[in-house]
């Protein structure tokens, strides 16, 4: 590649042809602001918010999509660029709702804050004030809804759901005044080819996407004497709520997140990576008995909600490969109804259980019908890691001064392979370490599969090779299912997250978020299982202590009615 | 095919302005008639492609004799056939009449009409069977590819085009030749050439009338292309709404393969190029080229930034030359007579001919072919006649809803490409409009900005958001309720969004805005200050309509199409028009015999 000169703001520059004028200004620490512009989506170049003048020809050009030339003389701050970046942000603010207070993004709001660094007042919006766009809002649900008042077309969720997951649920649709972004024939959110994943949500700019809040049911539960409320919280939450607080991604908050729910009044605070050594106990003896039986292969995990409502949609073929091994939410909500309150001497119908998630698929998978074993609802209430943030701060608690506090034991205690579920490729390592060792009495190497894209390994247990592949995003996803389903694929062992990075990269994280911050909340959540005593599902005690006073064997008969479920095959559209 | 003698062949225009107007019919009584008498072995019947004089259809030309019939009923085709065709009398009442002077004008290259216009692209057009491909090799068709296949190299095509100084007719005028070179050089493994026939531009059906009437020339102009820049495959993109363009074309496709001119090694030269159609749902975006090339992709019809251009990565990501209709279908004229001769018609920098649609309040409207440098008075007075009920001139819009509306003073500028930018219009496609005296030229800017508003793909901020507030501004303007500040920001949304506009509808939808602002501020600022819509077009601000007593006959005429009720009174005595009722329509003013009812 050669070398390109040009100037942006007098200043003269050389950098890599090819490169945007965008980047060519953040190289040298000029920011402009962006808004359909995302670092991990494919360029598109509508919102036009980013044009800067090139002086060489008195031209406005959109920074984010035009490619750097030799001799551009570029303005990001000329009086011309400085009014036509003004002008279109009022243009959509003029066709906004404008009402921050009653939105979920009051404060992350893109849209918001540029307005505000450019100055913009409510008079200037008012003198193009005219017909806005009054639409019903899909609330539909049960995972996200959907405003179109206040969506800006920016298209990053479109972008999202077609590139990084091949969902493409939403599109499009209209044109000129009327054009919005929508679903296949306007059908309700409840109704479509979505995987709830979440992404749409983390992308969006403004609230025009976003979870559908469990935060009013909690604090009922939590202010009701006769119920006695269970928290779990995902191994990913603790590598990543910090940024709710200003922290850098991938701070480590274990101590203080339990210390917080404590406040907050939960009855017992527990962690769902009890359940993740559960599940992969469960899902190991069961891979191992696919390995040992002959059974067909490859096995695919199941922990993912997104993936496996996905997996319904589109590979209904397929589904028999899928685990039946329930997702660690679902085995500790049920557990939570069943062992937990046959421990304590309580009445599971007045156990109300949470599970704090990084994720908004985890709400849909709540609601399902067949996950009701307890007798009860196993899962009452899913709040994502921005929920909880906002419950920690409407008590104002000041969450980076919390002194550390430990989990409660009993549904508390976890190894360094549960930790890993939450991240790509943490299920099959920590999978891999019990299987390994169960057969062969050796441990794992670690594997450091990396974080993008599809992963793929070879492990030589005993005698048996087996070929692993490991995909984070669904259209990653996809391409290994289709090699499955023409009958060419030579892996044994699937593993699928639907969000990129695996749940550090959840649709319910906080945000704004970009590759780069996901590659750190990994890095974080991988640095707790290097400290941990613990490192393989097999080995915690309390996990142990289940099997022994209550479960039996795994993949026995107590286990299988608790632990296990099945799926089913649902339309395309 | 049939190789018969005939005494007289008898053509028959069946574009789709004669077929609205009843050539079908005419043809099938023609039939019934020539059977009558027997003379369905003397005399041939054939369909063309459209004359152009659309005002005057149907239109049948009787040759050897040349004689152009115009204006036809069913019953007309018996004179005809009784008189002409029977006994070689020239039917003088079914001649076309010079408006002036009345005078009957038998041969078409005789009228006014067709004497300025210079034919290289509409050269078939009327008088070949467009569904005859022997008719087209006939007149010397693909002959040309045939020149460009088997006896010059790529280059040598590219260099003959950017010599003859084509520019592409589609609007933008970019070098054909230039554009060309481009996609020869890029690196690629597969190429594609793209025709672009999503005409949408209201009032325009040039790229319409030429594949309909002459569809293996655009086809020849093609191949040609497809072999300067190493393509074996292209696609013909036209709207769905063209189906008779669409069947003779795809008949036209089907007799060129096979007669081997599309396939494999086209004339023995191991060039094979295979041509499909895709047709456009006719989303008017989809004549962007990117969006048009998303379109073919099966996705939805958005634009996308360039560069990269066409050129480098175009369909499915492959170098892609795209040009329009009436582009390819001058290629086969610059191959076979060469580039000076194309060169020598037209002007310093724009070369050969242009079509034009002519419609509005003109006498002649209809579908002609000018030298480039020949002025619009020219074509507004002495092709088109002038205007209807002999009103006064106020403008012409040319270059449809990305153009410009042009006035009086610059009716005698020679007209191409860079004079017409100069002025503030562009030649776009070929679409004019002409408009009279009676025409609001807020109305206009409004007409046009709804049109582009609507069509806007909605994916940037000023097209989709920014258009929506300047017509909401031209809406208040033409309601009388404009208000403080609104032309200023009127005019300064316009600026804003032709300069940061994604694509170039959005950039260009601002300009019957600017340009009726540069040219008739004035009647503007009289809707906006004076509450007054000097052309009496805009129904909120027109003045209510009075009957003057001492005219009046009281026929009562007024009172039957008076939608409101608003006029009463005596019949053979007078009446009077209730001006609180009256909402100013003026159906009572055209209706009345004696005049007597105006705008108070």
């Amino acid at each position: 590649m050669s070398k390109i000169t040009l100037t942006i703001d007098e200043q003269k520059i050389q950098v890599e042809e090819g490169m945007t004028v965008l980047e060519a200004a953040r190289e040298v620490g000029i920011e402009i602001p962006t808004l359909c512009y995302h670092p991990d989506l494919a360029l598109h170049g509508a919102c036009r918010v980013c044009v800067v003048e090139n002086l060489a020809n008195n031209g406005l050009i959109a920074s984010c999509v035009a490619p750097v030339e030799e001799g551009m003389e570029i303005s990001t701050r000329s009086s011309r660029a400085r009014r036509a970046r003004s002008r279109n942000v009022i243009l959509l603010l003029a066709n906004h709702p404008n009402d921050c207070l009653g939105c979920d993004r009051n404060g992350t709001c893109e849209l918001q804050n540029i307005a505000y660094s450019l100055g913009i007042r409510h008079e200037t919006v008012e003198e193009l004030a005219g017909e806005k766009r009054d639409l019903p809002l899909d609330n539909t649900g049960p995972a996200l809804k959907r405003d179109p008042n206040k969506c800006i077309l920016c298209g990053r969720c479109v972008r999202v759901c077609e590139e990084v997951q091949g969902v493409s649920a939403l599109q499009f649709s209209k044109r000129g005044f009327d054009s919005i972004v929508t679903t296949a024939f306007d059908l309700p959110q409840s109704e479509i080819n979505c995987a709830n994943c979440g992404q749409c949500a983390t992308v969006c700019p403004v609230g025009a996407i976003t979870e559908i809040s469990d935060i009013e049911q909690v604090w009922t539960a939590l202010e009701d004497e006769e119920k006695h409320v269970v928290v779990q919280t995902a191994p990913a939450i603790q590598a990543t709520i910090g940024e709710e607080f200003g922290l850098e991604p991938g701070t480590i908050v274990t101590g203080k997140l339990v210390a917080a729910l404590r406040k907050l009044g939960f009855d017992r605070v527990f962690s769902t990576e009890f359940s993740a050594d559960l599940t992969i106990m469960e899902e190991g003896y069961e891979f191992l008995d696919k390995i040992q039986q002959g059974k067909r292969l490859p096995h695919i995990t199941s922990c993912c909600p997104g993936w496996v409502k996905f997996a319904e949609h589109n590979y209904a073929d397929l589904l028999e490969l899928v685990s039946t091994a329930k997702s660690p939410q679902q085995m500790f909500s049920t557990l939570s109804k069943t062992y937990y309150a046959e421990k304590s001497k309580l009445d599971p119908k007045n156990i109300f259980t949470v599970a704090i998630m990084p994720c908004t698929a985890k709400k849909f998978e709540k609601e399902r019908e067949e996950l009701r074993d307890s007798g009860y609802q196993d899962t009452d209430a899913v709040l994502t890691t921005r929920e909880l943030a906002r419950m920690i701060k409407e008590i104002g608690l000041n969450f980076n001064d919390l002194a550390d506090e430990e989990f409660d034991e009993l549904m508390g205690k976890s190894s360094g392979a549960a930790t890993i579920f939450g991240t790509t490729g943490g299920v099959t390592e920590a999978a891999l370490r019990t299987v390994k060792e169960k057969l062969t009495g050796e441990p794992l190497e670690r594997l450091n599969l990396g974080l993008r894209g599809i992963k793929e390994t070879v492990i030589e247990i005993g005698d048996l090779t087996i070929n692993v592949a490991v995909a984070s995003g669904l259209a990653n996803a996809a391409k290994l299912l289709e090699e499955v389903r023409a009958g060419k694929s030579k892996y044994h062992f699937i593993e699928v997250m639907a969000c990129p990075h695996g749940c550090v990269g959840g649709g319910g994280q906080p945000l704004p978020v970009d590759n780069e911050k996901k590659d750190m909340r990994a890095e974080g959540l991988g640095s707790i299982d290097q400290r941990k005593y613990v490192r393989k599902s097999h080995e915690n005690p309390m996990i142990e202590k289940l099997y022994k006073e209550y479960l039996g064997d795994p993949l026995g008969g107590k286990s299988h009615h608790l632990l296990h479920t099945s799926y089913q095959k649902r339309d395309k559209n | 095919m049939d190789h018969s003698i005939y005494r007289s062949h008898v053509l028959i225009c069946t574009g789709t302005g004669c077929v609205s107007s009843g050539a079908k019919n005419i043809k099938v009584k023609l039939e019934d008639e020539l059977a009558r008498f027997s003379l369905n072995k003397e005399i041939k019947i054939i369909e063309t492609g459209c004359h152009g004089f659309c005002e005057k259809g149907p239109i049948m030309i009787v040759y050897p004799e040349g004689v152009f019939y115009c204006q036809l009923e069913e019953e007309d085709v018996v004179t005809i056939v009784e008189e002409h065709l029977l006994k070689g009398r020239i039917v003088d009442g079914l001649l076309y009449k010079e408006p002036l002077t009345e005078e009957s004008i038998p041969a078409y290259q005789d009228i006014d009409f067709y004497k300025k216009q210079e034919r290289i692209v509409l050269e078939n057009c009327g008088k070949v069977n467009p569904e005859s491909i022997g008719e087209y090799i006939g007149l010397g068709g693909y002959e040309a590819a045939g020149k460009a296949l088997t006896t010059m190299t790529p280059l040598e095509v590219i260099e003959t085009v950017k010599q003859s100084g084509l520019r592409g007719r589609g609007g933008g005028g970019f070098l054909t030749g230039l554009k060309w070179q481009f996609t020869h050089t890029a690196k690629g493994d597969k190429k594609y050439v793209i025709c672009n026939a999503d005409e949408g531009d209201p009032g325009a059906f040039m790229d319409r009338s030429i594949l309909e009437g002459d569809p293996h020339r655009v086809i020849e102009g093609m191949i040609i292309a497809a072999y300067a820049i190493g393509a074996d495959e292209g696609y013909v993109y036209v709207r769905a709404e063209y189906p008779l363009a669409i069947s003779r074309l795809e008949k036209a496709i089907e007799d060129a393969e096979e007669l081997e001119l599309l396939g494999q090694d086209l004339f023995g030269s191991g060039f094979n190029f295979k041509l499909n159609i895709k047709k456009g749902a006719g989303a008017f975006v989809c004549g962007e080229e990117t969006a048009l090339m998303a379109s073919i992709e099966g996705k939805r019809g958005m634009p996308r930034p360039r560069p990269p251009y066409p050129s480098v990565k175009g369909l499915w990501g492959k170098p892609t030359n795209i040009n329009n209709v009436e582009t390819y279908a001058n290629v086969p004229f610059v191959i076979k007579e060469g580039a000076a001769a194309f060169a020598a018609i037209g002007t310093a920098d724009s070369k050969g001919t242009k079509v034009f649609a002519l419609t509005g309040k003109i006498n002649n409207t209809g579908l002609v072919e000018v030298p480039m440098g020949i002025t619009l008075r020219e074509i507004i007075f002495d092709i088109g006649g002038g205007l209807t009920d002999g009103k006064e001139f106020k403008a012409v819009q040319i270059g449809g809803p990305s153009g410009g509306c042009i006035t009086e003073e610059n009716l005698d500028l020679p007209i191409d490409y860079d004079s017409l930018k100069s002025i503030g219009a562009m030649m776009g496609s070929g679409g004019m409009v002409v408009m009279d005296e009676k025409t609001c030229m807020v109305d206009v800017a409004r007409f046009f900005l709804n049109f582009t508003q609507n069509e806007s793909c909605g994916k940037c901020t000023p097209c989709r958001e920014g258009t929506k507030r300047m017509l909401e501004i031209l809406n208040r303007i033409c309601e009388g309720e404009a208000r403080e500040g609104d032309l200023e920001l009127l005019e300064a949304l316009a600026h804003h969004i032709k300069d940061t506009a994604l694509c170039g509808l959005g950039q260009t939808a601002p300009n019957p805005v600017l340009s009726t602002l540069e040219y008739f501020r004035e009647e503007y600022e009289a809707h906006i200050n004076e509450q007054k819509c000097p052309a009496g077009v805009c129904n909120a601000l027109a003045s209510s309509y009075q009957i003057d007593q001492a005219v009046c006959v009281g026929c009562g005429m007024c009172v039957k199409v008076c939608p409101v009720d608003a006029i009463s009174g005596k019949p053979k005595e007078s009446y009077d028009i209730d001006a609180e009722l009256c909402i100013s329509c003026g159906a009572c003013a055209d209706k009345c015999p004696v005049d007597a009812i105006s705008q108070g």
